[in-house]
C-alpha cells in the first residue's frame, strides 16, 4: 500500500492524559492499574481507569452526547492539539472529504446499565432522562467526535470487540486509496462498564491481581478504558525524518470460536502475513512487535505460537497490558500510538507486571523498556467472534539498524 | 481521482415484514404481488449452523445469517472463500436487555454465553464458524445510515481486495424499555453479494456525498418499512434494481448520516 502519514495522534489511559505523561510511563515501564473502585463493582480485580470522568460533563452545546465514553472521547481529543489538528485537516480537505471512523466496544452502555436501576416500577420505562442517541447507540462516539470536528465525510464505528479500532486504520486505508476521502480521524474509546466486568468474570478471564502478559502464572485480564485518536493523510513522496507512517494492514478471521482464539493463533498468523505483504516487508524487517498479549492463558498461548511460527524467537515483542489493563474496543489505537510513540522515541516499552516469560512460549519478549534504533514495527489485535487485525508501522526516513 | 467505486450484484438476499428472500420481495417492490401486507417478519433457522450454536444465538444473528446465506447460494459461491461485512444500527437487543437486568440486579449473574454474544460482532463470528471463512469479515454502525455506511466499506473493500465480498446489512428491534427509546418497526436483512469482477447482471457504484433528500418509496406499507428500520433504508435501491430492465440506470439518494446523503447509481 501507499504509506499514510500519521500526521498527529494522541492517547489518553490510566498510565497518562496525552502524549507527554503516556511517553514517560511506557519508558519508566509504569503501570497504572490499581485495585476495582469503579462504581458499584465488588469483584476482586484490578483495573485501569482514567480518573476524573465522573466530574467532567460536557459542554452544553453537546450535552446530547453526554455519557463517559463521550467525556473520555472529548478528554482525548483535547490533548496534543489533536482537535486543533482535525478541524485544520476538515478546513483544508473540505468537511466531506475528511472520514471519521472509530472503534468501540461498548460505546455508551453503561448509561443503560445505570437506567436499567431506575426503571419505573409500574410500567418498565426508563427514566425519562434516558437519551439513546447519544450514548448507547453503538455509531454515538463517532456522531460525537464528527460534530466537534465538524467533518461531514464518510463516518461509522467499527465494533469487532477487541480488533475494534486497529480494524479502522485499514478502512481508512481503503477509503484515501479509492479517492473518496483526504483524510481519516480513526482511533478507538471504550470506557469501564458493567457489562465487560461482569461479563469477562462470567468467563473466569479476569485476574485478582494486575494482569500478567505472557507469564507462566498469568490469570486473566485487567480491564482498562482509553481515548487514542490518529490523523491519517497520504505521505509525502519523500517522507520527513521525524514521519511516522502506516505502512500495512492484515485482517483476517479465526473461524474457529466465539470467545476462545483458534489454539494454533492460525487467524493471528494471517493477519500478521498479509500486514507484511501488505506493506511490501519481510518478518527479519520489523523490529518490535506489540502483542495483543492480554494476560489469558489461551490468547498468549495462542498468539505466542503464531509470532514464534512467523518471527522466530528474534524479534522483539512486548504487551503493554500490564501497563494500561485490556482497553477492548479501545486497545488497537491505543497500541497503534504506543507503536508511534515508540517509533518517535526509539524506546521499546516493557511489560510491567510480568515477571518472566512462559517457558512454553518461545519468543524475544521483553519485560523491559529498552531504547532501540527503529523502523518497522508490528501491533496485533484479536478480538472475540475471532476477530484479528495486524497494522505496521514505519519511520521511512529513520535510524537504520 | 479515481473511479467510483462500483460493483456488479450478483445476488442478493432479503428478508423483512411480509417477505421471506428477495424473489417475494422483488415482486412486492414491482407491484406484481397483489394483495401483499405487510406482516410480522419472521425470523427463520440457520441450518448452516451446528444444532449447539444454533440454540445459543439470538435472532438478529439468525436474521443476517441466513440473508447472507440467501445471497451466497443464489450466486451460487462458496461461503468458505468470501471476505463479509456486516452492517447494523443496533445489534442483539434482547440479549443486551437481559444483561442490563441482571446488572441492575442483586448478583449481576450473566451468562458466559450472554456475554460473548453481546459483542457488536456475533453475526461475523458465528459466519465465520458456519461457513470456515478465515477472510477478513468486519461491522460498520452509522445509527440510521448503516446501510450506506456499510455499502461504502463492502464496495471499497471490493476494490482493494479485488475479489467479491458479501455484504449483509440487518436490524431487529430491542424489547422494552429500550424499544420505547429506540423504535423500529420490525426485523429486516439484505445481502448483497457484491463482485468487482462481474461482466453483466446488475451493478451499484457509488456517487457523492448530497444535501439533497432521501428518495421516499410511494407505496405506503414499504414507506414505512423504509423509513422505520435502518437497514430497509436499501428498500430504494432495491426497489431500482427491482424495476430496471436491463441496461437501464437510475441515481437514487439514501439517507446516510444526518444531513449527508449518499448519491448510488443503479444499473439494471
Amino acid at each position: 500500500m501507499k504509506p499514510l502519514l500519521l500526521s498527529r495522534y494522541t492517547a489518553t489511559s490510566c498510565i497518562g492524559t496525552g502524549l507527554a505523561a503516556t511517553r514517560a510511563a511506557l519508558a519508566q515501564g509504569r503501570s497504572g492499574l490499581h485495585p476495582c473502585d469503579f462504581e458499584t463493582v465488588d469483584l476482586d480485580t484490578w483495573i485501569g481507569r482514567v480518573n476524573g470522568l465522573e466530574q467532567a460533563p460536557l459542554a452544553p452545546a453537546l450535552a446530547d452526547y453526554d455519557c463517559r465514553n463521550n467525556r473520555l472521547a472529548m478528554l482525548g481529543l483535547q490533548q496534543d492539539g489533536f482537535l486543533e489538528a482535525a478541524r485544520h485537516a476538515v478546513a483544508r480537505h473540505g468537511a466531506r472529504r475528511v472520514a471519521v471512523l472509530l472503534g468501540t466496544s461498548t460505546s455508551g452502555i453503561l448509561e443503560t446499565e445505570l437506567a436499567y436501576r431506575q426503571r419505573d416500577p409500574l410500567s418498565g420505562a426508563l427514566p425519562p432522562d434516558f437519551h439513546y442517541r447519544g450514548s448507547h447507540n453503538i455509531f454515538s462516539v463517532a456522531e460525537f467526535v464528527r460534530h466537534a470536528v465538524g467533518a461531514a465525510g464518510p463516518a461509522w464505528v467499527i465494533s469487532t470487540a477487541c480488533s475494534s479500532s486497529a480494524k479502522v486504520f485499514a478502512s481508512a486505508a481503503r477509503l484515501l486509496a479509492s479517492g473518496l476521502i483526504d483524510a481519516a480521524i480513526v482511533g478507538g474509546v471504550d470506557s469501564l462498564c458493567l457489562t465487560t466486568l461482569y461479563g469477562f468474570n462470567s468467563l473466569e478471564l479476569v485476574a485478582p491481581e494486575p494482569c500478567r502478559p505472557y507469564d507462566p502464572a498469568r490469570s486473566g485480564i485487567s480491564i482498562g478504558e482509553a481515548a487514542a485518536f490518529v490523523l491519517l493523510e497520504r505521505a509525502p513522496d519523500t517522507p520527513g525524518p521525524a514521519d511516522i507512517v502506516l505502512s500495512g494492514y492484515g485482517e483476517s478471521s479465526d473461524a474457529h470460536h466465539m470467545s476462545a482464539p483458534h489454539p494454533q493463533g492460525l487467524g493471528a498468523r494471517m493477519a500478521m502475513e498479509q500486514a507484511l505483504a501488505c506493506a511490501g516487508l519481510r518478518p527479519t524487517d520489523i523490529d518490535y512487535i506489540n502483542l495483543h498479549g492480554t494476560g489469558t492463558p489461551s490468547n498468549d498461548a495462542a498468539e505466542g505460537l503464531a509470532v514464534g511460527t512467523l518471527f522466530g524467537n528474534r524479534t522483539a515483542a512486548s504487551s503493554t497490558k500490564g501497563a494500561t489493563g485490556h482497553t477492548l474496543g479501545a486497545a488497537g489505537g491505543l497500541e497503534a500510538v504506543f507503536c508511534a510513540i515508540a517509533l518517535a522515541e526509539g524506546m521499546m516499552p516493557g511489560s510491567p507486571g510480568t515477571r518472566e516469560l512462559d517457558p512454553g512460549i518461545d519468543i524475544a519478549y521483553r519485560l523491559q523498556p529498552e531504547s532501540a534504533p527503529l523502523r518497522h514495527v508490528l501491533s496485533n489485535s484479536l478480538g472475540f467472534g475471532g476477530t484479528n487485525c495486524s497494522l505496521v508501522f514505519s519511520r521511512p526516513a529513520g535510524d537504520a539498524r | 481521482m479515481t473511479a467510483p467505486l462500483s460493483a456488479g450484484i450478483r445476488a442478493i438476499g432479503m428478508i423483512g415484514p411480509g417477505f421471506d428472500d428477495w424473489n417475494a420481495a422483488r415482486a412486492v417492490l414491482q407491484g406484481t404481488s397483489t394483495g401483499w401486507q405487510p406482516a410480522a417478519t419472521r425470523i427463520p433457522s440457520p441450518t448452516m449452523l451446528p444444532p449447539a450454536e444454533r440454540r445459543r444465538v439470538g435472532a438478529v444473528v439468525k436474521l443476517a445469517l441466513v440473508a447472507g446465506m440467501q445471497a451466497v447460494e443464489a450466486a451460487g459461491a462458496d461461503a468458505a472463500t468470501l471476505a463479509t461485512v456486516f452492517a447494523s444500527a443496533g445489534g442483539d437487543g434482547a440479549n443486551c436487555h437481559a444483561i442490563c437486568e441482571a446488572l441492575a440486579g442483586n448478583d449481576r449473574l450473566i451468562s458466559p454465553t450472554r456475554f460473548h454474544n453481546s459483542v457488536n460482532n456475533a453475526a461475523s463470528g458465528y459466519w465465520g464458524i458456519a461457513t470456515g471463512a478465515m477472510a477478513t469479515s468486519t461491522i460498520v454502525s452509522a445509527y440510521d445510515g448503516s446501510f450506506a455506511a456499510g455499502l461504502v466499506e463492502a464496495l471499497a473493500l471490493a476494490s482493494s481486495l479485488d475479489a467479491p465480498v458479501l455484504l449483509v446489512v440487518y436490524d431487529h428491534p430491542y424489547p422494552e424499555p429500550l424499544a420505547a427509546a429506540r423504535p423500529l418497526h420490525d426485523a429486516f436483512a439484505v445481502a448483497l453479494l457484491l463482485d468487482p469482477h462481474a461482466t453483466d447482471g446488475p451493478r451499484i457504484a457509488l456517487g457523492e456525498l448530497t444535501d439533497r433528500v432521501a428518495d421516499t418509496l410511494d407505496n405506503p406499507a414499504l414507506e414505512s418499512i423504509r423509513s422505520g428500520i435502518p437497514a430497509a433504508r436499501s428498500l430504494s435501491v432495491l426497489h431500482s434494481l427491482a424495476r430496471l430492465a436491463t441496461g437501464e440506470a437510475a441515481e437514487v439518494v439514501i439517507d446516510y448520516v444526518d444531513d449527508s446523503r449518499l448519491c448510488v447509481n443503479v444499473l439494471g
